[in-house]
């Protein structure tokens, strides 16, 4: 019963805060919106017994993720706001069909069996401890783990080789010498 | 030494293969002698050869050279009996003489040595022509002799005329070469295999008559091509353009006389064909009277020669026609020797006249070249049918074996005869106008006799002229027997030997002395008769055939041509492939726009690829 | 009534198409960025959710490396905006068609 409610109450805050982020004008709002989404998805993820990841999704996406992106939307332009009008000929109302087209085959689909595979599977106390997931994650997914490592180290040093990239073109001089020179 | 047969046909070869890369090398004389020895050598390597046939102890045989095409019986193997033989003998031993001539004759030409490598080709073409023991490799020899004939008629190409009248030759000889090729596949349909001995042993039992009729008219289309009878002589005048030397030896003595040849050496399908040998003798005797005609009115010695060697070799054509094959035979043989001589004589002449041809700015010439001027009278003597020279007993022969066949060939005989008359007269003609009389030359010209190299076979061919015609009397039929091994399944016609042969013969000799006494009579004045109005215009250019020819065919042909090129090609063609080219690109920018930049039409794109194949899975998975 | 799977895969569904319909729609490059990692987070309830019906702690492990690339694929993919930002002093994708044919 409790569930219920929980889940309906939660479950209409995340579809307003996708449609804000949709319909905003202004990006900032945008974001806002998404953030109330993500917070949705953490109160799901308690439902569905993912304590570690229901913990994971508000610390990185909520807390890392979202304010990446206000960082760049206040380097980029806070206060521009887009123009209603679409150029692209038909692209709203085809949009509109495939999204609607797209949700309702994912539904067809999964009216028959929304998850296949046999129940019998799995542990049915399984428990989404951060020591199960941990006895897991390091178990069984070991080199996935390692290679996230690489991944991450990769997504952290081309984000600073992008950041060479300045409006004149490539400065990959530190930044006093190339004062002098230009002087 | 029968296995080395294939000597016979390297020696030239090889000559020519030298002189044409190395000819200009080694020069003249050198090459002139080089390409001499190459012939000799042939003609010396044959005669051992020879000698078992006319002892009557040989028989024929056939010598494999190289497996060519095994499987439709066309192999490299040469064919050794009396008439390949007697065609050896002609070829290498004229050729020999004209090679010796030529030494002389072209002294001072620049492509002296390329001269020489084309005789040698032209020597080794002929000779794989009459030695081929299958049609396959006949068609080789075939075609490579029209091929040398092409090259040594416009050998002097720079001239235009040259150049034009060796084409005109090659493309007239092609026409009969279709006819040639078409009887050979109708060959093969019928027997399967092109050798001769099978054909010509199993055609009784596998042709009918009308399978016959169709290969010999369409052999014979051949021979007329390259014998230049009715209607495809239009090529040999014109191939006067040649060098004099080219003249005698191929358009006299040897390749005009391959039809001949090759007539006689099918004639066991000939006589399957009754109705075709009748038509041949036809045409045969036809040509040589319009020949005769139109040699009356030339005023070119080469083209009175030209035109009088369609007319004998008409009556070649019109022996074979009625089955009298050593009589054909014969005659290829004595004409061979007076009408090389004539060429070679007249090529003396045109040397000491400093090139002039026209007999109008000759005359009286038979003090200064005595050699040249008694060797031709042998000649003219021999053509004329006087006894006892070998003109006499060969067309005698032919006229008499006509005469034996009755009928409708009485008719044939007329025309024969008329024509004996109409050949005295116009070599009379060509002897007086040339010889006697007073001098009519251009000023500056002082005609004296030609060097020893080029009178030395003017001399030997005369002798071989005046006695060449005893090998076949009919007191002793020497020819016949000696070429009885190749007709031993033929029936041939032979002249009556009685009281016919008699009144025949009288006959002959007064038409000959009556030919020569009329054109004695009109052209050995001091006045010459006007030659001019109707029927000498017409005659002299030779009753407009060639105007004729030009309209009905090659104008079409080159309108047809020249559609082609301009309209088809042009248009058509070239509008296809543009066409196509126009088409690609114009569709490749009418889908142009699809490339928008716009990074949101394509994400549309692909989220609607990825619905497509979405729903694609869910039905085949049978989620639905 | 409960709460069964259906519902948590029907509402993923849903958010999903709804993030696919703004990355289409929008020409703001960041809210087109976010509405990809809104589609993200729909593919990981998804997950957790067959997680939970499944009884296998696998698909919460999957959800973590999604979490994870996603993550690295923001930090990327913003420092370029921000590069092509410099150069062009535009976010809107609709004026970055030079590759138009």
């Amino acid at each position: 019963m409790v569930e219920t409610v929980v889940f309906i109450v939660f479950a209409i805050a995340a579809v307003v805060g996708a449609v804000t982020m949709l319909a905003a004008r202004n990006p900032v709002f945008s974001a806002m919106g998404l953030l109330l989404t993500m917070f949705s998805m953490a109160v799901f993820y308690l439902l569905l017994d993912a304590q570690f990841v229901a913990a994971v999704q508000v610390i990185i996406y909520a807390g890392a993720v979202m304010t990446l992106f206000l960082f760049v939307i206040m380097l980029i332009g806070v206060d521009r706001r887009e123009d209603l009008g679409e150029q692209i000929p038909f692209q709203r109302p085809v949009t509109f069909v495939l999204a609607a087209g797209l949700f309702a085959v994912i539904v067809a689909a999964g009216s028959s069996a929304w998850v296949t595979g046999s129940a019998a599977f799995g542990d049915p106390n399984m428990n989404g401890t951060i020591e199960s997931v941990g006895r897991e994650l390091f178990g069984g997914w070991m080199i996935p783990f390692l290679a996230t490592v690489f991944l991450l180290t990769i997504a952290a040093v081309g984000t600073v080789a992008l950041a060479q990239f300045g409006p004149g073109g490539l400065r990959l001089a530190p930044r006093g010498e190339d004062e002098e020179s230009e002087a | 030494m029968i296995d080395s047969l294939w000597l016979v046909i390297a020696f030239p070869l090889a000559g020519a293969a030298l002189l044409v890369f190395f000819g200009k090398r080694i020069g003249e004389p050198a090459s002139g002698w080089i390409a001499s020895a190459a012939i000799i050598a042939s003609f010396v390597f044959a005669v051992p050869l020879v000698i078992p046939f006319v002892s009557g102890t040989a028989h024929p045989e056939t010598v494999l050279v190289y497996r060519w095409i095994p499987v439709i019986g066309a192999n490299v193997s040469l064919l050794w009996d009396p008439l390949s033989a007697l065609m050896v003998m002609v070829v290498t031993g004229v050729g020999s003489l004209i090679h010796l001539y030529s030494i002389g004759y072209m002294h001072g030409d620049e492509r002296y040595g390329r001269f020489f490598a084309y005789l040698n080709l032209f020597a080794a073409s002929m000779l794989i022509l009459v030695l081929a023991d299958n049609f396959a490799l006949m068609f080789v020899g075939w075609e490579l002799v029209g091929l040398s004939s092409y090259l040594l008629i416009s050998f002097w190409f720079t001239k235009p005329s040259a150049a034009a009248a060796g084409k005109k030759a090659f493309v007239v000889n092609r026409i009969g070469d279709w006819g040639f090729l078409v009887a050979v596949m109708l060959i093969f349909a019928a027997f399967g295999t092109v050798d001769f001995g099978v054909v010509f042993a199993e055609a009784p039992v596998v042709l009918t008559t009308a399978m016959a009729t169709a290969i010999t008219l369409l052999l014979f289309v051949g021979a007329a091509g390259k014998s230049a009878q009715i209607p495809l002589y239009v090529w040999l005048p014109d191939a006067m353009e040649g060098p004099t030397p080219v003249s005698a030896l191929i358009h006299a003595a040897t390749m005009v006389t391959a039809g001949v040849y090759m007539i006689a050496r099918t004639a066991a399908l000939f006589e399957l064909a009754p109705a075709s040998s009748g038509v041949v003798a036809t045409v045969g005797a036809l040509t040589a009277l319009l020949a005769a005609t139109i040699a009356i009115g030339q005023r070119d010695i080469k083209r009175v020669l030209a035109y009088s060697t369609i007319s004998q070799l008409g009556y070649m054509v019109l022996a074979v026609g009625v089955t009298a094959y050593t009589a054909g035979m014969f005659h290829l043989m004595t004409h061979a020797f007076f009408k090389a001589l004539l060429f070679l004589g007249a090529g003396s002449v045109i040397h000491a006249m400093a090139n002039e041809q026209n007999m109008d700015k000759m005359g009286g010439l038979r003090r200064a070249m005595p050699w040249t001027f008694g060797t031709m009278v042998v000649a003219w003597l021999a053509i004329s049918g006087v006894f006892p020279f070998s003109g006499f007993w060969s067309k005698d022969e032919i006229l008499a074996s006509t005469f034996a066949q009755g009928g409708f060939y009485y008719l044939l005989f007329a025309i024969g005869l008329l024509t004996a008359v109409l050949t005295a007269f116009y070599m009379t003609r060509l002897m007086v106008l040339t010889f006697w009389g007073a001098p009519r030359w251009d000023d500056g010209v002082q005609p004296s006799e030609s060097p020893g190299i080029m009178v030395v076979p003017l001399v030997v061919l005369a002798v071989l002229s005046a006695v060449g015609g005893f090998i076949n009397t009919p007191w002793r039929l020497g020819l016949e027997s000696f070429l009885e091994p190749s007709f031993e399944a033929v029936t041939q016609a032979h002249p009556s030997s009685d009281l016919t042969a008699w009144v025949l013969v009288f006959g002959s000799v007064t038409i000959a002395i009556i030919g020569i006494a009329w054109g004695w009579a009109r052209y050995r004045r001091d006045e010459l008769p006007a030659e001019t109005g109707g029927y000498w215009d017409a005659a002299l250019a030779g009753y407009h055939v060639d105007d004729a020819y030009g309209r009905l065919i090659v104008a079409p042909g080159l309108a047809v041509a020249s559609w082609s090129a301009r309209i088809f090609d042009l248009r058509v063609v070239d509008g296809l492939v543009n066409g196509l080219g126009i088409a690609v690109r114009s569709f490749a920018t009418s889908l142009r726009p699809v490339q928008s930049g716009y990074v949101r039409s394509y994400g549309l794109g692909i989220a609607f690829g990825a619905l497509g194949l979405i729903v694609y899975l869910l039905i085949a998975g049978g989620a639905f | 009534m409960t709460v069964t799977v259906a519902w948590y895969m029907t509402l993923a569904a849903g958010l999903f198409s709804m993030g696919a319909a703004g990355v289409l729609l929008r020409r703001n490059a960041l809210v087109m960025f976010m509405s990809v990692e809104l589609m993200l987070n729909s593919v990981n309830l998804t997950f957790v959710a067959a997680a939970r019906e499944l009884g296998l702690v696998e698909g919460q492990v999957a959800a973590l490396f999604v979490m994870v690339v996603a993550a690295a694929e923001v930090t990327i993919g913003l420092a370029i905006l921000v590069a092509v930002f410099r150069r062009r002093a535009t976010a809107n994708v609709d004026e970055l068609s030079a590759l138009k044919g």
